[in-house]
């Protein structure tokens, strides 16, 4: 493990000084998949409290870059926590210290001045790393292939209101589909598993007539193609949905396997 | 003076009645028959509402498709993140609304500076966009009875929005990305990650394919075809500061300009009104907060000017609602356009709050009293979570702070009513072109277009390309291939040569200042000349400063953003350029020598009643303005006036 320091600071200076930290960051440096990795440390000094955890990352980059340095490689792009790009783990925690919060919502006014902080990437057998902080989740892409979809071709829908639902099951299926794919519940699984991210999409559908007749053909097709990506098996730890970002509710998990069940069963009889 | 239209801007709409024309235009296209379409090679740009809706729906009817995304996966597009809703002529509420009336407040809405035909084809597809999503089980908000719930949204009269809390567009986006799978499942679409397109090829004048760069690896690739769809989305992060996505450019779009397609209005730019303010210099992007609040959310200031108590000790009578004031009729559901200058021209006048004393209040302190304050987190929740997370106040005891921010671009390359840009063979869809929204978009009417080109313009005009047009086959190895892929190695190559000692992102910040100060909310001549003349001298800082570590030949995010911003800093250029050009103020454009007694925006019909088109003429050449005569048959030119 080679150990390198850097100082950054940075943000408005106008802000009195109980708005200021100083960190020791450790973060995850891999050059590519595959390659060896290591932590390398950071301090970083007089941050401001109101930046975002990314913000601060970039001060970081900024500062490297200026060094010559290759900046530290991290997936995000929207910035407001629906995108799911963002994702990485902070002292153990798949989207750091905040319940409900992707990294990219979490801000310093969270943490202390003087703490460390160790940041890694996702690692699961399912997300390979990329490069630094960034993994490759096309898996996630893979299963919703096999079956997380309606199969109706543009043109061919009845009248929106044709088709009744009862509002408790639209808001169900939304609570479900509000899933953003980030991840964050195969990382913070022991096993590495993706059931919740599975459940979550086969209970969207599920809970809407649009839903029914793909619906024994989904579930199997989906759970086959989450163990063939490697991903884990679900043992009840519910690390998942202590970490999910959009609290996808891990009961999802046993109607997926109540759906699962259900399927294989009626797939034997016909 | 007459409006002329310019012998290149051909719009080829259809004439008779406005409610036949799309119909009358898609019986009139050529077609091309089933057996036939996987003969034809569509490549889709980008995987937002548009790109998603039009690969899907283009593999669905058996072309043979490859989408490219810049992302991971495709589901991660910037459509992703629009909050509000998605507004469709339904009338299921009742309430006197009709494609006629959306067509109407669309045309107003964007201060008549788009095309009547092509957005009265929007209402009349607006309704079958709902359909399509409802089928595909996009999770709406319904009523106790199973139909689907409304609300009235951003300055509309009806309720025509149709909502899924407040992430619509993620719940939009799911449903095309999933369909689009089900064709990457089915060996319709071959979907490409982590690309990013570098230049478009065209060959003997038509579009024939596309060099993109694989970002994991650095490699370029090139790709034939027989059509090119741009969806790739607005240029706002011009401004540097906006509420786009940190990956949304505007390269692919500019690259299509310098191969010969004309761009659009560059300087038609929608600030939208609610957004969180800045806290420091760190900001790396502003966050919406819809505009849905402000149905039951006050804006407000002090009456008296740096006002430094607390909201709550304000009295009523020392508060300037200076919204419902100003505009009695509408309130606080006033255009964008005119909510952002309202409180600019407040803060600018002293009576900002807040450290920097740019921002007003946000007040629901009425709402909750009305209606409690489970009603209110019923419909805001998740915004007055996000609101607090990033703030670290409580909506619910104290009023948002808000300020307007770049948010979408109107302006973007020009299509006819096929969707089809100045070169043949070259689509522009969603917010990536110019047509719909004039010089100003309605609230929830973003969506609507993306999917209205995606699932139902583009499949039908295509066609008129593809058996239109003899397309002789092309191979990778053509010399225009190759020299646009050179060309695209040896710009990385110079970016890299540089090797200055300023970071990427301080040029995009330096370039953000220019454009915010100088083209954005209130604009000027003078102003406007200056920011041009800045813009050029940041390209010379950029082109002898700019530090990029690391090479072309793998994973290199600053180099990725370097080329981002190296065509942000030329497109800017034309971005002031069109602004001071346009001698008037319309929508989102307010120049300040044109208002009304009133602070009003002046529009001038006389002169300026069109389009402008920019055709790119060569390196440090400047760029010809042509213009398409605008004529309004059905909607009556008017001033708009919202009090």
């Amino acid at each position: 493990m080679s150990q390198t320091s850097t100082t950054a600071s940075a943000g408005g200076s106008s802000a009195p000084a109980t708005d200021r930290l100083s960190l020791t960051l450790k973060i995850w440096r891999q050059l590519g998949p595959g390659a060896p990795g290591h932590f390398e440390t950071y301090e970083l000094e007089d941050l401001s409290t109101h930046m975002s955890f990314l913000e601060m990352l970039d001060v970081l980059n900024e500062r490297l870059v200026r060094e010559g340095q290759e900046a530290i490689v991290f997936d995000h792009d929207c910035r407001e926590g629906v995108c799911g790009s963002c994702g990485f783990v902070i002292n153990g925690s798949a989207h750091g210290p905040d319940r409900e919060t992707t990294v990219c919502q979490l801000h310093m006014r969270r943490f202390r001045s003087g703490q460390t902080l160790t940041i890694e990437p996702w690692r699961a057998k399912g997300f390979p790393i990329i490069k630094d902080l960034m993994t490759d989740r096309s898996s996630f892409d893979r299963v919703i292939q096999t079956g997380g979809y309606i199969s109706v071709n543009t043109g061919s829908a009845p009248d929106a209101n044709s088709v009744p639902i009862a509002r408790e099951d639209a808001e169900q299926a939304f609570d479900a589909a509000a899933c953003i794919g980030c991840g964050a519940c195969v990382a913070a699984c022991p096993n590495g598993a993706a059931m919740l991210f599975v459940s979550a999409k086969v209970s969207h559908l599920g809970h809407l007539p649009q839903g029914q007749p793909e619906r024994d053909r989904r579930v199997m097709a989906m759970v086959d193609a989450m163990d063939a990506e490697g991903f884990g098996n679900c043992t009840n730890h519910y690390e998942c949905g202590a970490a999910c970002p959009v609290s996808i509710d891990v009961a999802n998990i046993a109607g997926l396997n109540r759906d699962f069940s259900k399927a294989v069963f009626r797939s034997r009889k016909s | 003076m007459v409006q002329t239209t310019s012998s290149r801007l051909d719009a080829k709409c259809p004439t008779g009645d406005i409610a036949e024309r799309w119909d009358k235009h898609k019986f009139d296209l050529k077609l091309v028959a089933p057996a036939n379409r996987r003969k034809f090679k569509v490549l889709v740009i980008g995987t937002g509402l548009a790109g998603a809706s039009a690969a899907a729906t283009l593999a669905e009817q058996g072309y043979n498709v490859s989408a490219f995304c810049i992302h991971g996966s495709a589901r991660r597009a910037h459509s992703i993140a629009a909050q509000g809703g998605i507004n469709a002529a339904k009338n299921y509420q009742n309430d006197g609304d009709s494609v006629f009336r959306l067509f109407y407040d669309t045309v107003k809405g964007g201060d008549f500076r788009s095309r009547e035909s092509n957005v009265y084809r929007l209402a009349q597809i607006s309704t079958s966009i709902i359909d399509q999503c409802a089928a595909q089980g996009v999770p709406f908000a319904r009523e106790y009875g199973g139909t689907l719930a409304n609300r009235s949204f951003g300055g509309a009269q009806v309720s025509r929005t149709f909502y899924a809390r407040g992430q619509t567009g993620q719940q939009l986006l799911l449903g095309a990305y999933q369909g689009l799978m089900r064709q990457v499942q089915a060996g319709g679409v071959q979907m490409l990650t982590q690309r990013e397109i570098m230049d478009v090829v065209t060959i003997d004048g038509v579009c024939r394919g596309i060099i993109s760069r694989n970002l994991l690896t650095g490699a370029m690739e090139r790709h034939t075809a027989d059509a090119v769809l741009m969806c790739t989305g607005g240029y706002g992060n011009a401004f540097y500061l906006s509420t786009n996505a940190k990956k949304s450019n505007v390269t692919a779009a500019w690259r299509a300009y310098k191969r010969g397609a004309f761009f659009a209005n560059p300087c038609f730019t929608q600030i939208h009104p609610t957004c969180i303010p800045v806290s420091g210099s760190y900001q790396s992007k502003l966050t919406l907060m819809s505009e849905s609040l402000r149905n039951d959310g006050r804006v407000w200031v002090p009456q008296q000017k740096n006002d430094t108590r607390r909201p709550a000790d304000i009295p009523e009578a020392e508060r300037d609602y200076y919204l419902e004031r100003r505009y009695p009729s509408f309130g606080n559901l006033v255009p964008r356009d005119v909510a952002s200058r309202a409180s600019k021209e407040r803060c600018d006048e002293g009576f900002g709050v807040g450290e920097s004393g740019m921002a007003v209040f946000l007040d629901f302190r009425d709402a909750i009293q009305r209606d409690g304050e489970e009603v209110i987190s019923s419909k805001y929740g998740n915004l007055f979570q996000m609101y607090e997370r990033i703030s670290g106040e409580n909506p619910y005891e104290t009023p948002m702070r808000i300020f307007p921010a770049v948010h979408y671009t109107m302006g973007g390359l020009w299509v006819d009513y096929n969707l089809e840009t100045t070169v043949p063979g070259l689509f522009a869809l969603g917010e990536a072109n110019f047509s719909d929204h004039g010089a100003n978009r309605l609230g929830a009417s973003a969506l609507m277009q993306g999917l209205a080109d995606g699932y139902f313009v583009i499949p039908s005009t295509i066609a008129g390309h593809l058996a239109g047009r003899v397309l002789q086959p092309v191979s990778e190895d053509h010399d225009a291939f190759a020299q646009a892929e050179a060309a695209c190695t040896d710009r990385l190559k110079a970016i890299l040569a540089v090797k200055g000692k300023t970071p990427v992102d301080e040029i995009h910040r330096e370039l953000g200042q220019i454009m915010w100060n100088q083209c954005g909310m209130a604009r000027n001549d003078a102003g406007l000349a200056s920011a041009a003349e800045s813009i050029r001298g940041l390209r010379d800082k950029f082109w002898s400063e700019v530090s990029v570590p690391g090479n072309s030949r793998d994973l290199n995010t600053e180099l990725e953003k370097a080329g981002r911003v190296a065509d942000f800093l030329e497109f800017a250029e034309l971005f002031a350029i069109d602004a001071r050009e346009r001698k008037e103020s319309c929508g989102g454009h307010f120049r300040e020598e044109y208002q009304t007694s009133e602070g009003e925006a002046r529009r001038d019909d006389e002169d300026f009643c069109h389009s402008a088109a920019w055709q790119y003429q060569g390196p440090d050449k400047a760029a010809e303005r042509h213009t398409e005569a605008l004529e309004f048959d059905y909607v009556k030119l008017t001033q708009r006036s919202y009090k």
